[in-house]
């Protein structure tokens, strides 16, 4: 019996790394048994036997149903709302509005501004009037459908790019521009065009995206006395309970929030919403607990997006492809109140490329539009669309392969960051050189640029990526427990938001002690039970907890040795363990079993506590990506097929090849749709409205529209002076570069550059259009 | 009357597609809500009840016989999840765009929030939790974890149902069958490649087991 639960547990016959003396930083691994293989997830039972629950697969015993009634119009104001008959109706337990009492309570949209939960002036369509708490979620929306609301209705404005205009809708009494002008600068870009052989000047357009993740944004909200749970659809726990004690006046200890799975988030669950409060508040004002999940149409509302953005760039390049200057203007908007409308937009202009002469001036502009919350990569696709597109031209201009231009800009430090620290690891070239290779991207690129007959016409194009952050660091606070018979538990704060954070970390925990990575049992993402972590966001899970993990499982071995030591009356120097056994290096066969440990049966569990080092002073992380896109595009329906894309990546350390493909492919996916098919459509004219606010209208990447040969490329580059597993982030980097890519591809193709998306056909008809009448002949375009 | 349009996508005996699909199920839908013929035959078999009267629903769910009290405005996802318990199908937009709320009703995939309760009666409902062999996973679910065709989970059981209908009436298909089978389940995360290779991988899964 013992002797089968040693097979079950350990891994036999592979070495373990050294245990580092207690204080010392382990070192990097180096050949590693499990790390960087394909490992299935350890949660993947749960999430495909239907047993995860998810936040809104709670279902409590006499829980109530919360709906939201939201300003139909983009500014309003309330003057009049009578709730009476929703008081009235079947089933209604409660209903609030700004006149209940207990809704006196104030949300934070910035530091400055703070609204009430259900202000009276609505600056946006979607905002909170008033909110009912029902037997049933039918009853819930029958009773908001009795609220009589008069408003007042307001001039709006919903296109940023007529914000600033004479005599434009204010949003706020201060203006339409949220801050002044965001001016980076260095060196002298004025010169920089001087010293330029070639100066393009080009403007360029991203729509807004919404994140419309699977599972919708909401809770479950519980009381008992005072003490309030919450499970909430969420990408930190941590966050969650922070802003939600802070706006409900509690203390920390009081608010658990449980956020064990996660329907897809892309950064619009990073924090909470007024649904979160308003769910607690109707929870409270019943005694019930309330599940209250905003409708699919308000997810494309009020819980946020990837702003539009309207750039305007210069680039300047020498013959030899050395880039001498770099200027962007900008103009976004994060809606109605400040959410970052700008936010880093610039970074790939700032940092991806080696330039000396670097300018730019950022717009926030306030609109009557739901608020943004970060998505994925926040600013970068959209600056990589202008960025890489310009790259791609002046390739063409100075007659230089893109992939040899980029290359020949390549830096090896951050150079818009106080200092310019080194990066602990640059591997944009890899990327590059193995990307293009793999690619094929040579043969095609001479095959796709001479072909230009038919009207079908295949082109390949590509793009690059920094991501500004992806290094992680503190704090972490892990957990690994090693119970008596040797199996191992994990514990920690980290939300698995589907990037597999999980498995990663298990794989850790087996790295070191040896243990299966399916005998190890995981506690996570719950403020009552579960250790402090930072949200799941930024690309930084990996990076930021499995140094913390690995620091636990460290933990836990010295304990082991310690305990043995005693026991086996054998220094700690001269102990290992491999195969589940504390074994003497001076003779093997001085050992024992780890269940055998009799200090440790005496003890019962043996506590590893890992935090996360402090990140290298003088140095910054982070990861880089390369992708190459083949696609076929029809001239005369404006259709365009993506046949193939290669992803390649370096994020440091591949910590779960399997996972690690998935994130790629998924990246791929997300920047197909910012390329080809999402927008934000808002009835600028009449209403301010949203016009399609369902997955029918919204399109997003089908089963039908992603590539049928899609690979994807780790540059598997430790980075050891990044952390002690080497790894760095993913998630983001994998979607910046991808429309771009696309959209270059397009030129090749066609001759026709897109320099706003989405690429739809009616675009790409009107286009092709211009050009063929502009130059009147079979080479269309060829000369733009 | 329960039969109307589920005999003709019986005939067809495989995957519908997203729009295949929405033309059934809006037909279908409409019909119970409005439509004068529908009405006249409704009126003909099964009594007529208020929106908030309560009528017993009878159907098999996962091979056991369920009998619920539900509003005929209820959907069956919504019978299935907060008064069954059956969490496995995921309520993603309620207006049969997204396919996670995917079902088999007679081995056909279905919207299950586009699927009034009441039009289950009679009918053989599986879910997610149906495919379970006790704790262990079917092959279609062991497909999906060995080939990491997922990655928030949250569309999981509408893709699996999804493919398990496909096979359940081509047990061999080709990838451009599989494309169009999935074609009416979106996924944000983006997976569909590993949902391809799962799907394939499902099928050779259930033929070593010997067939569906």
């Amino acid at each position: 019996m013992a002797e089968e639960r040693k097979d079950t547990y350990y891994a036999e016959g592979v070495p373990l790394p050294e245990t580092p003396q207690p204080g010392a930083q382990p070192k990097p691994w180096q050949k590693t048994n499990i790390i960087g293989k394909r490992v299935a997830r350890v949660d993947a039972y749960e999430r495909v036997s239907g047993s995860a629950e998810f936040p809104s697969d709670v279902v409590l015993p006499d829980m109530l149903y919360g709906a939201i009634l939201r300003s139909p119009h983009p500014h309003a104001r309330v003057k009049r709302i009578d709730t009476s008959g929703a008081e009235k109706a079947d089933g209604v337990h409660a209903v609030l509005s700004d006149a209940s009492p207990e809704a006196n309570i104030y949300w934070p949209y910035s530091r400055e501004i703070r609204m009430k939960l259900f202000d009276p002036l609505c600056r946006y369509e979607g905002e909170p009037v008033a909110a009912v708490a029902a037997d049933t979620p039918h009853q819930a929306h029958d009773a908001l459908r009795l609220i009589k609301v008069e408003y007042e209705i307001l001039p709006f404005v919903v296109d940023e790019r007529k914000a600033l205009d004479q005599g434009a809708p204010s949003v706020h009494a201060s203006g339409n521009r949220v801050t002044p002008v965001q001016v980076y600068e260095r060196g002298d870009v004025q010169k920089g065009f001087a010293e330029a052989d070639v100066v393009l000047e080009e403007t360029y357009r991203t729509e807004c995206e919404i994140h419309t993740p699977m599972e919708a944004h909401g809770c479950v909200a519980k009381w008992d006395r005072d003490r309030l749970t919450l499970w909430e659809s969420t990408q930190g726990v941590y966050a969650i309970q922070a802003r939600v004690a802070e706006i409900l006046g509690l203390p920390l200890s009081k608010v658990r929030v449980i956020g064990h799975y996660m329907g897809g988030g892309f950064g619009s669950k990073l924090q909470p919403g007024k649904y979160t409060i308003i769910a607690a508040l109707l929870a409270r004002k019943t005694g019930r607990p309330v599940k209250l999940f905003v409708t699919r149409e308000d997810t494309y509302l009020v819980v946020g997006n990837r702003p539009p953005a309207n750039m305007r760039l210069k680039a300047g390049v020498k013959k030899d492809g050395k880039l001498t200057a770099l200027y962007m203007s900008g103009i976004g908007t994060g809606g109605a109140y400040p959410a970052g409308g700008t936010s880093l937009l610039d970074w790939v202009v700032k940092e991806l490329y080696a330039c000396p002469n670097v300018k730019t001036e950022l717009s926030d502009l306030y609109i009557n539009a739901g608020p943004a919350r970060p998505m994925r990569a926040p600013g970068h696709p959209q600056g990589a669309w202008a960025l890489e597109q310009m790259m791609d031209a002046l390739a063409e201009k100075i007659g230089m392969d893109p992939v040899e231009l980029r290359l020949k800009n390549i830096s090896l430090f951050s150079q818009s960051r106080d200092g310019n620290p080194a990066y602990t690891s640059t591997g944009l070239r890899e990327c590059l050189v193995e990307g293009a290779k793999a690619f094929n991207w040579n043969e095609l690129r001479k095959k796709t640029s001479a072909d230009k007959k038919g009207h079908i016409r295949r082109g390949v194009g590509m793009a690059s990526a920094v991501w500004f952050v992806g290094g992680g660091g503190p704090p972490s606070t892990v957990i690994v427990k090693l119970f008596s018979d040797g199996s191992v538990n994990l514990n920690m704060g980290a939300s698995d938001i589907g990037t597999g954070t999980k498995t990663v970390m298990a794989m850790v925990v087996a790295e070191e002690l040896g243990v299966k990575p399916d005998v190890i049992q995981i506690e996570h993402a719950d403020t009552g039970t579960t250790q402090y972590a930072t949200s799941s966001g930024g690309s930084k899970t990996i990076p930021t907890e499995s140094p913390a993990v690995r620091a636990a499982a460290i933990a836990v071995k010295q304990q082991v040795l310690k305990i043995a030591s005693e026991e086996l009356k054998i220094p700690v120097a001269d102990l290992t363990i491999r195969d589940g056994q504390v074994v003497s290096l001076a003779d093997a066969s001085k050992k024992v079993r780890i269940p055998d440990i009799a200090g440790l049966k005496r003890q019962g569990l043996l506590v590893g506590i890992g935090y996360r080092h402090p990140n290298p002073p003088d140095k910054i992380t982070n990861p880089f990506a390369a992708q190459f896109c083949e696609v076929e595009v029809n001239m005369k329906t404006g259709e365009v097929k993506i046949v193939r894309f290669v992803g390649t990546n370096d994020s440091g350390r591949v910590m779960d090849r399997l996972t690690y493909d998935n994130q790629v492919f998924g990246g791929i996916t997300m920047g197909i749709g910012l390329a080809m098919i999402e927008k934000r459509a808002l009835d600028a004219g009449q209403t301010g409205k949203m016009l399609n606010r369902n997955w029918h209208d919204y399109k997003i990447p089908t089963a039908l529209d992603v590539p049928a040969d899609m690979v994807s490329l780790p540059i598997d580059l430790p980075d050891p002076a990044a952390n002690t597993t080497g790894a760095k982030g993913l998630g983001e980097p994998v979607t910046i570069p991808t429309a771009a890519a696309v959209a270059n591809a397009v030129y090749n193709a066609t001759g026709v550059r897109v320099t706003s998306t989405p690429m739809s056909p009616v675009q790409l008809c009107e286009l092709f259009a211009r050009t063929t009448k502009g130059a009147k002949d079979e080479k269309a375009g060829k000369g733009r | 009357m329960k039969k109307r349009d589920e005999s003709d996508e019986e005939k067809t005996k495989r995957g519908l597609t997203r729009r295949q699909f929405l033309t059934t199920v809006s037909a279908g839908a409409a019909a119970v809500a409005v439509s004068g013929k529908e009405k006249a035959r409704a009126a003909e078999d099964v009594q007529v009840v208020s929106a908030d009267e309560k009528t017993r629903v009878t159907f098999t769910l996962n091979g056991r016989r369920r009998r619920v009290m539900v509003e005929p405005r209820w959907s069956l996802l919504f019978v299935l999840r907060e008064r069954l318990g059956m969490t496995g199908t995921k309520v993603g937009c309620e207006r049969g765009e997204c396919g996670a709320c995917t079902v088999l009703i007679n081995d056909v995939p279905r919207y299950a929030c586009m699927t009034l309760a009441v039009e289950a009666e009679g009918t053989k409902v599986t879910t997610l939790e149906g495919l379970m062999k006790g704790e262990e996973l079917g092959p279609v679910q062991q497909a999906f974890a060995e080939e990491d065709a997922f990655q928030c989970g949250y569309c999981t059981p509408g893709q699996i149902m999804a493919v398990e209908g496909l096979l359940r009436a081509t047990p061999n298909p080709s990838s451009e069958e599989i494309r169009a089978a999935m074609a009416g389940n979106l996924c944000r995360c983006g997976t569909y490649t590993h949902i391809f290779k799962a799907a394939k991988r499902a099928a050779e899964l259930k033929q070593k087991a010997g067939g569906a």
